[in-house]
């Protein structure tokens, strides 16, 4: 061995931008999603019945014709399953039972031999409606002169950190109430006061959301489903059929996309109610483009109002953050959005005085979901621009007054937790000089407006207090490892991550390494869901605890076997080493068969698996009045973004000419997908700029196609994107690292805003900026003629 | 329903179909001959998941009618690589990391792979104009671009 020497050892998997282990699958076609998964000649198509109201009273349904209609197997309705579901706050059915709340919700839905078949049948099952007056507008939700939505709120079912209102439209109210605001604005030097408005958008993964449903005779459910969350989809279907979740298998392919849309639990319930009336045949519904626009959980819509002020050298002293969340028609999942943009409502400024409240609203829009970011990039869509603002009035330089400010450890945070080191710093000044912040520059030709803008963010992961992972690491007889895992290859690259984790950890070569996929209940080990960029720290440590297991068991044998005691042994690519003997042996020799006692005595070891958990303990509540408390998250990961921006004035077209995006990840196990998930990411945030928007008039989604829901192209991209990293370690991730999935996306907006302010002197109360606004805006402020 | 009989080439192999009369060659190709590698991702000619090259043309299979392809030479992402060899194109998409969640690939490596041998030395603007009709929600395009751009190197 020609290391066995050096008992020294820096990572040598993780850290290197290995290739993907899923990717020869994938430029080959042969990759398996769920609609490429096989079912035979029985496989039933489903579709639903969906409301065309956005608030109305169901009166009749009548599901006769539509059973009658030959070729249709099944028709289900509400009725059947009145269980209220939901991750946070159980406020939803599968199926809308007396009354419908937003335009699209499924009121039946149908089972037939052709898809053809069961859309045909949807239009005979009569739905008599009386519609109600709706509500629209958040903040009018909010009022008492509103309709109420729900007026069973107060009976819901929550978990114990969301406080809805009854009687109103209010699911949650989390405040902050920090210092004392209303005396530090007398200290302040600079004030901005400001209202933005941040509109609904789509996740539009290119793979719509698809399910398979069957149930055996014996009532045991099987769920194949493009899912970012096999086991919360495995909860909530059991708890809303009064199943036991040993009866229900949830078996995840590869996801086409997700960006937070896959997460929870939407359409999926809708094969499986069906399912329950069929034994033993396959039901497989796949949403419609169309369906996936305007059906699906959204973003929410926000509606942000920022007062903040700094002293005369610019120090900030005191902000006030009044956020109405549009949540839609029920907010099971928007109630901890709320939240999360509650508790992290400072953004990453050090502000001693706080007053946040943010509340959601039930309004008849299509229901908000988790969206790559949580609420952070709306949220910060708020606070970066008016910091921008203050920055100006208060004439100190925008880095100089972003790096005075931003958060640093051992600061007390919002919340009252006192924030850990973080690279926030560096991440701001990679930035500058990636896009030449200070410098001014002039347009290329001079039809234009140049201009550039900056923002700094960050975001915790949003998810209850104890959200758990779990995997097992096992080897096989030619000496190679296989991981199993229960989160989920979204694209990210996680299944390649885990493999480099346990690779280090166990000492065996990269590609020695397989993940157990796809994901399935039946065998996978538990992971709560595939979201708040959680994966590579969370499910990381479990995998590397397994691997560490596993390597333990290994070593515990060899030592008795030579001798020695496993702190002199090794194992280094396959083989296991020992220091002191310089004996060697590959792993193969041992983990299946174990290895034989002397003089024939018999046998030691066995079958190699390594088990590994991991779960946060130490996060608490918070103070339902104050929103303090000692540890309101795990950890924050902070980054930093700015565009280099060119505006024509005779059209308001942007064009960017360089970009700069950096965050901290505390390790980057992977440098070239750490560099991938932040180009993707600062697209969609650019797009979202862009843009973006889910037009609603009176509850009506009027663009639900890509034709009309424009998002960014290879055309939109043709611009330099400098992503360096920071590394200042996480003190309980695998090798320091943190997650890093949904932060680009959530500083975009604000950083091309300060860009167009910046050129123009203009700044739009929301996104999208379209070429139309900016040039409105510019020729009503006489910029432009 | 009444059904054609096309005879047709896919991947170099020929192939005799019964199809419905409104069957797409989308639907034909995954249903009918079990090539699901070419993704459907709107039905409506939008997001060029379904991307195929038809007689060296890239098109939308999701809006060609199967019916209409008796004679046609098709191609899809299954047929790229030759003997278990990889096209120049699939191996730089692997080397750049141009793939994530992997839905838009198949589409994106056809459209890539159809510039590429109309103009094998595309400009990055000519590579970004050929593929404005394959959206892909990942990677922010820079490294298949950049793929496009090393494929077409030698
Ligand atoms: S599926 Fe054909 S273009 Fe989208
Ligand atoms: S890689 Fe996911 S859509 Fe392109």
């Amino acid at each position: 061995m020609a290391n066995a020497k050096s008992k020294e050892k820096n990572p040598t998997v993780v850290g290197a931008s290995v290739p993907r282990n899923d990717v020869l699958e994938k430029v080959t076609g042969s990759a398996t999603y769920l609609d490429d998964i096989q079912f035979g000649n029985n496989l039933l198509y489903a579709r639903a019945v969906r409301s065309p109201h956005p608030h109305a009273l169901i009166k009749r349904i009548d599901t006769s014709k539509a059973e009658k209609f030959p070729g249709v197997k099944a028709v289900v309705t509400g009725k059947d399953f009145p269980e209220r579901i939901g991750l946070y706050l159980k406020d939803k059915t599968i199926f809308a039972t007396d009354r419908v709340r937003f335009l699209g919700e499924p009121v039946a839905a149908v089972a037939a031999v052709s898809e053809e078949i069961a859309q045909k049948a949807c239009t005979l099952v009569e739905v008599e409606y009386e519609p109600l007056e709706g509500v629209f507008d958040a903040e009018y939700g909010a009022s008492d002169k509103a309709p109420l939505l729900h007026p069973d709120l107060g009976k819901y079912e929550c978990v114990n950190f969301i406080f809805p209102k009854a009687g109103t439209n209010i699911s949650n109210h989390f405040k902050i109430r920090k210092g004392n605001v209303e005396a530090a604005w007398k200290e302040c030097a600079f004030i901005v006061d400001k209202t933005y408005k941040i509109p609904h958008i789509q996740h539009v993964p290119i793979e719509p959301h698809g399910a398979v449903a069957m149930m055996d005779q014996k009532g045991k459910v099987t769920l194949w489903a493009s899912s970012q969350s096999p086991f919360a989809q495995r909860n909530l279907v059991a708890k809303a059929l009064h199943i036991s979740h040993s009866d229900l298998r949830v078996i995840a392919p590869l996801v086409g996309g997700g960006f937070g849309s896959k997460a929870g639990l939407t359409m999926e319930a809708i094969p499986v109610a069906l399912a329950t009336k069929l034994p033993g045949v396959p039901i497989k519904f796949i949403l419609t483009r169309e369906e996936e626009f305007y059906t699906n959980f959204v973003r929410q819509g926000l509606t942000i109002h920022v007062k903040v002020g700094c002293d005369k050298d610019g120090n900030l002293l005191a902000l006030k953050n009044t956020m109405y969340w549009d949540g839609g028609a029920s907010t099971e999942y928007g109630t901890n959005i709320t939240r999360a943009g509650g508790y992290s409502s400072s953004g990453p400024y050090d502000i001693p005085n706080v007053e946040t409240d943010s509340i959601c609203v039930y309004t008849n829009h299509p229901i908000g979901g988790a969206y790559r970011g949580f609420g952070m990039s709306e949220l910060h869509t708020g606070i970066d621009q008016a910091i921008d603002e203050l920055a100006e009035k208060s004439g100190i330089e925008r880095v100089k007054f972003l790096k005075q400010n931003a958060i640093a450890e051992g600061d007390i945070v919002v919340t009252g937790m006192t924030m850990h080191a973080n690279g926030i710093q560096q991440c701001i000044d990679n930035v500058a000089k990636a896009i030449e912040f200070t410098k001014k520059e002039k347009p290329s030709t001079p039809d234009r407006l140049r201009g550039k803008g900056i923002a700094i963010m960050w975001k915790a992961p949003a998810m209850p207090p104890n959200p758990g992972s779990s995997a097992w690491v096992e080897l096989s007889e030619d000496g190679k490892a296989t991981v199993g895992l229960g989160g989920q290859e979204i694209g990210q690259g996680t299944f390649t991550v885990m493999a480099q984790i346990a690779a280090e950890a166990l000492g065996v070569k990269y590609e020695d390494v397989r993940i157990a996929g796809p994901v399935d209940t039946q065998y996978s080990p538990y992971e709560w869901q595939t979201v708040a960029s959680r994966l590579t720290w969370s499910m990381g440590n479990a995998v590397r605890l397994a691997a560490l297991d596993a390597r333990k068991q290994i070593l515990d044998v060899v030592a008795e076997a030579w001798h020695e005691t496993p702190e002199d042994l090794d194992i280094v690519n396959g083989m296991v080493v020992s220091y002191k003997s310089e004996q060697e042996t590959p792993l193969a020799n041992l983990v299946i068969y174990g290895l034989p006692k002397p003089n024939d005595e018999g046998w030691m070891g066995g079958p190699i698996v390594g088990r590994g958990s991991f779960m946060p303990k130490y996060v608490t509540n918070l103070d339902p009045e104050t929103g303090q408390g000692p540890r309101a998250v795990v950890h924050y990961t902070v980054g930093c973004e700015g565009l280099d921006i060119e505006i024509e004035k005779s059209t308001g077209k942007i064009h960017v000419i360089r970009a700069g995006a950096s965050f901290d990840v505390g390790k980057a196990i992977n440098p070239a997908l750490v560099k991938a998930q932040v180009e993707g990411g600062f697209v969609q945030g650019l797009s979202s700029a862009l843009f973006e928007e889910i037009r609603l008039r009176n509850g009506v989604m009027t663009n639900p196609s890509f034709v009309d829901y424009r998002i960014a192209t290879s055309a939109d991209t043709a611009f330099p994107l400098d992503t360096t990293y920071v590394e200042v370690p996480q003190d309980d991730g695998p090798w320091g690292a943190r997650g890093v999935g949904e932060h680009p996306m959530v500083p975009t907006i604000a950083a091309l805003g300060n860009a167009i302010y910046d050129a123009t002197g203009i700044r739009l109360d929301g996104p999208p900026f379209s070429a139309e606004k900016i040039f409105l805006a510019m020729l009503d402020a006489g910029k432009v003629e | 329903m009444s059904y054609s009989r096309i005879t047709l080439t896919v991947n170099e192999v020929v192939e005799t179909v019964d199809v419905p009369q409104h069957m797409t060659l989308l639907q034909m190709l995954r249903e009918k001959l079990s090539l699901t590698g070419t993704k459907n991702g709107c039905t409506a000619g939008e997001c060029g998941a379904c991307t195929v090259m038809m007689n060296d043309e890239p098109v939308n299979s999701c809006m060609v009618l199967a019916a209409e392809c008796d004679g046609a030479n098709i191609l899809t992402v299954e047929g790229l690589a030759k003997q278990g060899k990889l096209s120049k194109l699939q191996d730089t998409i692997i080397k750049t990391g141009g793939v994530q969640c992997g839905f838009c690939t198949p589409g994106m490596l056809i459209s890539a792979t159809a510039l590429l041998k109309r103009n094998p030395h595309p400009t990055e603007n000519e590579i970004r104009e050929a593929l404005v009709g394959n959206l892909c929600r990942c990677t922010g395009y820079y490294r298949i671009v950049e793929a496009v751009k090393e494929a077409a190197g030698e």
